[in-house]
C-alpha cells in the first residue's frame, strides 16, 4: 500500500491546491454567503473542474471518465477543503456517481454517469431523514401503483438537494424502520410533481436542503436495480462518501492548523511571539500529531477503495471518519482559541473552519457513531 | 534459480535444523527469556542461549556488519532475505540489548577501527551486556548539566561521580558513560567513555520501582581508573555522540512501544478481556462505555501503526522523516492508555499485586500498568520531546 504520494499524485495535488487558492479562495464562500447566492456554488468554477477531469475520476473511460480513482479525487477534495471551496463534487461525483455505478448498469444510469463525467449535471442523494446519522432509519415509502410507484416521505439535510436536476431517493419498498432489507433506490427528475424542496441555512453556508415527497408518481424505469436490493449499495455509497468527505475535512483541518501556526509566530504579547509560550507550543504539537495520524488513516482508506476488492472498506471508512472527525474537532476549536478575540470575529477565517467542521463531523456519522460501528464490524 | 533464491533455500533449511522448538511461542513483554546477553544474565529456558550462540556463529545476529565486527558481511538484499525467513519461521531475535540498539550505531559512526574491532563483536554475539550512564541526580532533562568528572591523568582517566536510573546496571558488564572532561564548557566539556563495570571503585545499588521490580540502579563511581583508549571520539565530542545515541534509543523505544498496539500481557485482545470481565449482552461487550473505549483504542492503534509504516516508507524514499520525532511520545502515550484501559476493564482485579486467587495475567496487568508510566519519562520525557518538535518541526520560536 502506498502511504506516500507518487509523482503523478504530487502533481495533481499541487494543481488542485493552486486551483483552490486562485479560483475558489475562502473569499468565494463569503461572497456566496453574503450575496445569498441561490445556487450555493460557482458554476463557472464547476465547469473548469470538469475540464480538469475531476468530475470523471471515479468513472471508467468508456463512459467518458478517466478512472484516476478515489486516491486522486481524495487529493483534489483535500485541496479544495483547504479553502472551504463549495462544489457539487461530493453530492454528484462521490455519492450519486457511486450509487449509479453500483446500483445499475442499465442505460439511464450509464447516461447519467456520462453527464456527470462531463460536468453537465448536478445530482443529489436524498437519503437521511434525521439530524443524526441513522442510515437505515428510512420511513419514506415507495408503494406499487399499477406499473409504477408512488413515493411519500421527507428527506432531510440533502447535500445540494435544492439545485440538483436529478434526485436519487432511498425509499422503502418493504420492511420497517431500521431494517436494511426492503430499501430501494429511485431516480427522480427534480421537476416531478409532488416534490418540494427547501434550502436549509446551516452554519457552514454550504448547500443542504429538505426534500418533501408527496404522492410522487413515477414509472417502473425510475427504479434503479432490483426492488429491495439497495441496502448493500447504500452501504458502499456511504463508505465512499465518508472517506472522501474525510479528505475534504483533513484539508480544512490542515489549513486551519497552518493559519494558526502562522499566527503563533507573528502575534506578539509580553514583547514576544505568543508561539514562544510552551503551553501553546505543546498544543500545537498535539494538533500536528493528530493531523499526521489522520493523514495516514485517510491514505490507507483511499488506497483500500482503489485496490481492495471491498472487503475491508467498511472498517477503513469507519476508522477514517472517526479519526478525521476528532482531528478536525480539536483543530477547529484550538484555532479559534489561539487567535484570541479576533478568532471570534467574522472577519478572520478560523470561524468558518469551525462551522464547516461541525457540519462535516455530523454528516455521514459522528465519531461516536463510528466507534459503535467499528465495534459491530469487529464483533464486539 | 538465482543466487538470492538459493540463499533463501539455504537459510530456510538452516533455520529448520537449528531453531530450538522450545522457542516457538512468541517472546512476551518483560519475559525472563529476553535475550539480553552478557555474563550475568540467566534465562528460564536454556535454549535462549543456544539460539544466541548458533546465530552468533553464523554472524547472523548482525548480518550486515563486517565479519571482523562480528557480522556476516551480507549485502542488504541478502540480509533482507534472512530477516524475511526468520520472521516467516516465527524466530525470536537472538539478541536484544542496549549494546545493539544504542551503542553499536554510534561505535560504527564515531569509534576508531581498533575500538570497533574490540567492542562490536561481543555485542553482536551477546557476550557483553551494556548499560547507559547518562542521567545523574542533578541532570535529567537538562542532561548536559551532568557533573561526573573524568580527570586526565596521562594514560588514564580518573572518574568520580554518580549516575542514576541506570537500567540494568546490576546485570551489565560494561557501561557507556557521559563524563565531564572540561568544567568550563557546558555542552563542549562532555566526553563519551566506555567503562568496565568490574573496575575497582564502582558500586551499584538497585532502586525499587512502583511496580515492585528493580530494573534500574544508582551507580557510584569513586576514583575509577579508565584507560584512555576507552574514550570514543575526541575529548569534548561527547555531546554530539550522546545526542546521536538518543536518536537511536528513541527509535528503538518507538518500535518497542508498538507492543501498545497489541493485547493483554497474556496476549488476549482487549475486546476479549472486556467481554470476560464486563460480561456479554447479545454477543457484545455488555458495558457500552467499555465498548466505546476499546473501539477508540483499537482505532488509534491502527492510526499509529499506519503512521509508523508511513515513517518507514518516507524515510525509505526521502531520508529521515520529520514524523519520526513524534512517534516516541505518541507510542508512549498510547501504551500508557492501553494499560489504563486494561486496569479499568479488570477493575479491582486490575490492582492485583500478588498471589492467589489472582491469575498471572491479572498481576501482570497491574505491574505493567505501573511500569508503563515510565514510557513518557525514559529516553527523554514527552515534554522534552514535544519541545523539540515545536521548535524543530513546527519552527516555533524560543
Ligand atoms: C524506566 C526508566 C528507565 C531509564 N533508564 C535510564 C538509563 O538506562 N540510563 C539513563 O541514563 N537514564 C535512564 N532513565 C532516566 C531518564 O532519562 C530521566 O528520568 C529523564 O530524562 C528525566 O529526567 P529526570 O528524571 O531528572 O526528570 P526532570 O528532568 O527533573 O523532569 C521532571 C518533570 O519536569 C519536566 N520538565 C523538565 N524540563 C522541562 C522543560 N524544559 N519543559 C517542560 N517540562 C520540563 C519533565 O518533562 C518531567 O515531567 C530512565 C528513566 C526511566 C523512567
Amino acid at each position: 500500500m502506498a502511504l506516500v504520494l507518487d509523482q503523478d499524485q504530487a502533481l495533481l495535488r499541487s494543481t488542485a491546491t493552486q486551483f483552490a487558492r486562485e479560483r475558489l479562495p475562502v473569499a468565494n464562500l463569503r461572497r456566496l454567503r453574503d450575496t445569498g447566492d441561490a445556487t450555493g456554488f460557482d458554476r463557472d468554477a464547476w465547469r473548469e473542474m470538469a475540464d480538469l477531469g475531476w468530475t470523471g475520476m471515479l468513472i471508467p473511460e468508456p463512459l467518458g471518465g478517466n478512472g484516476f480513482g478515489h486516491f486522486g479525487l481524495g487529493l483534489v477534495l483535500e485541496a479544495l477543503g483547504r479553502t472551504l471551496a463549495a462544489s457539487p463534487l461530493l453530492s454528484t461525483v462521490v455519492l450519486s456517481g457511486t450509487a449509479l455505478t453500483h446500483a445499475s448498469d442499465a442505460e439511464p444510469a450509464r447516461n447519467l454517469l456520462r453527464q456527470i463525467a462531463a460536468g453537465e449535471t448536478v445530482l443529489a442523494l436524498a437519503h437521511e431523514e434525521h439530524p443524526r446519522h441513522r442510515p437505515l432509519a428510512i420511513a419514506t415509502t415507495a408503494r406499487r401503483d399499477g406499473e409504477g410507484y408512488v413515493l411519500n416521505g421527507r428527506k432531510r439535510f440533502v447535500i445540494d438537494g435544492h439545485v440538483a436536476e436529478t434526485l436519487l431517493v432511498v425509499a422503502r419498498t418493504a420492511g420497517a424502520d431500521d431494517d436494511p432489507r426492503g430499501l430501494s433506490l429511485f431516480l427522480l427528475d427534480g421537476a416531478t410533481p409532488g416534490i418540494s424542496r427547501h434550502r436549509l441555512s446551516l452554519a457552514d453556508s454550504r448547500n443542504s436542503a429538505d426534500v418533501q415527497l408527496s404522492d410522487v408518481r413515477v414509472d417502473r424505469t425510475a427504479l434503479l436495480g432490483e426492488a429491495g436490493a439497495a441496502g448493500p449499495v447504500l452501504e458502499r455509497v456511504l463508505d465512499v462518501g465518508r472517506i472522501l468527505l474525510s479528505a475534504e475535512m483533513l484539508g480544512a483541518a490542515q489549513q486551519a492548523f497552518e493559519t494558526t501556526l502562522e499566527y503563533l509566530k507573528q502575534r506578539q504579547q509580553f514583547g514576544v511571539p505568543i508561539g514562544s509560550f510552551q503551553a501553546l507550543q505543546h498544543r500545537a504539537v498535539q494538533m500536528y500529531t493528530e493531523i499526521e495520524l489522520a493523514r495516514s488513516v485517510l491514505h490507507a482508506a483511499l488506497t483500500a477503495l482503489d485496490e481492495d476488492g471491498g472487503a475491508d472498506v467498511p472498517r477503513q471508512a469507519t476508522v477514517c471518519k472517526a479519526c478525521v472527525n476528532d482531528t478536525f474537532h480539536l483543530v477547529s476549536n484550538e484555532a479559534v482559541q489561539m487567535h484570541g478575540g479576533i478568532g471570534m470575529t467574522d472577519q478572520v477565517d478560523v470561524g468558518l473552519y469551525l462551522k464547516r467542521a461541525r457540519v462535516a463531523e455530523a454528516t455521514l456519522g459522528t465519531a461516536a457513531f463510528h466507534r459503535e460501528r467499528y465495534a459491530t464490524l469487529q464483533g464486539f | 534459480m538465482s543466487e538470492l533464491d538459493r540463499f533463501r533455500d539455504d537459510v530456510r533449511a538452516w533455520i529448520a535444523a537449528n531453531y530450538p522448538p522450545s522457542l516457538r511461542e512468541p517472546l512476551r513483554v518483560d519475559s525472563p527469556d529476553t535475550p539480553w546477553g552478557g555474563r550475568k544474565t540467566r534465562y528460564a529456558n536454556p535454549d535462549v542461549q543456544v539460539w544466541m550462540d548458533r546465530m552468533a556463529a553464523k554472524g547472523w545476529s548482525t548480518p550486515e556488519w563486517q565479519p571482523e565486527h562480528g557480522g556476516a558481511g551480507l549485502t542488504p538484499e541478502h540480509a533482507r532475505v534472512l530477516r524475511e525467513e526468520l520472521a516467516a519461521a516465527g524466530c525470536r531475535p537472538p539478541v536484544i540489548s542496549f549494546g545493539l540498539m544504542m551503542l553499536a550505531p554510534v561505535l560504527h559512526e564515531f569509534a576508531s577501527e581498533e575500538q570497533r574491532r574490540h567492542f562490536l563483536p561481543p555485542i553482536a554475539r551477546g557476550e557483553i551486556r551494556w548499560c547507559q550512564g547518562y542521567s545523574e541526580p542533578g541532570a535529567g532533562s537538562d542532561l548536559a548539566g551532568l557533573k561526573t568528572r573524568a580527570e586526565d591523568l596521562g594514560d588514564h582517566y580518573l572518574v568520580n561521580g554518580q549516575k542514576i536510573w541506570t537500567s540494568y546496571a546490576d546485570q551489565a558488564d560494561w557501561i557507556f558513560c557521559l563524563v565531564r572532561t572540561n568544567p568550563e564548557s557546558k555542552h563542549g566539556g562532555i566526553s563519551f567513555l566506555l567503562i568496565d563495570m568490574a573496575s575497582p571503585g564502582i558500586e551499584v545499588r538497585p532502586i525499587q520501582l512502583i511496580s515492585g521490580k528493580s530494573p534500574f540502579c544508582e551507580v557510584f563511581l569513586t576514583d575509577v581508573r579508565v584507560p584512555k583508549q576507552n574514550l570514543v571520539g575526541k575529548p569534548g565530542e561527547g555531546w554530539k555522540i550522546a545526542k546521536r545515541l538518543l536518536q537511536h534509543e528513541r527509535a528503538s523505544i518507538s518500535t518497542h512501544l508498538q507492543t501498545g498496539l497489541g493485547g493483554s500481557p497474556a496476549g488476549r485482545p482487549l475486546a476479549e478481556l472486556a467481554r470476560s470481565y464486563a460480561g456479554e449482552r447479545d454477543g457484545r461487550i455488555a458495558d457500552a462505555h467499555l465498548r466505546d473505549a476499546v473501539a477508540r483504542h483499537e482505532m488509534r492503534s491502527e492510526a499509529i501503526a499506519l503512521t509508523l509504516r508511513r515513517v518507514q516508507e518516507e524515510s525509505g524514499k526521502q531520508g529521515p522523516s520529520a514524523l519520526s520525532s513524534i512517534t516516541k511520545s505518541l507510542g508512549a502515550q498510547h501504551n500508557k492508555d492501553k494499560h489504563e484501559l486494561m486496569v479499568e476493564i479488570l477493575s479491582l482485579a486490575g490492582t492485583a499485586w500478588d498471589g492467589a486467587p489472582f491469575t498471572d495475567e491479572e498481576v501482570e496487568v497491574c505491574r505493567q500498568w505501573l511500569r508503563s508510566k515510565g514510557n513518557s519519562i525514559e529516553g527523554g520525557t514527552s515534554e522534552i520531546q514535544t519541545n523539540i518538535v515545536a521548535k524543530q518541526v513546527l519552527g516555533l520560536p524560543d
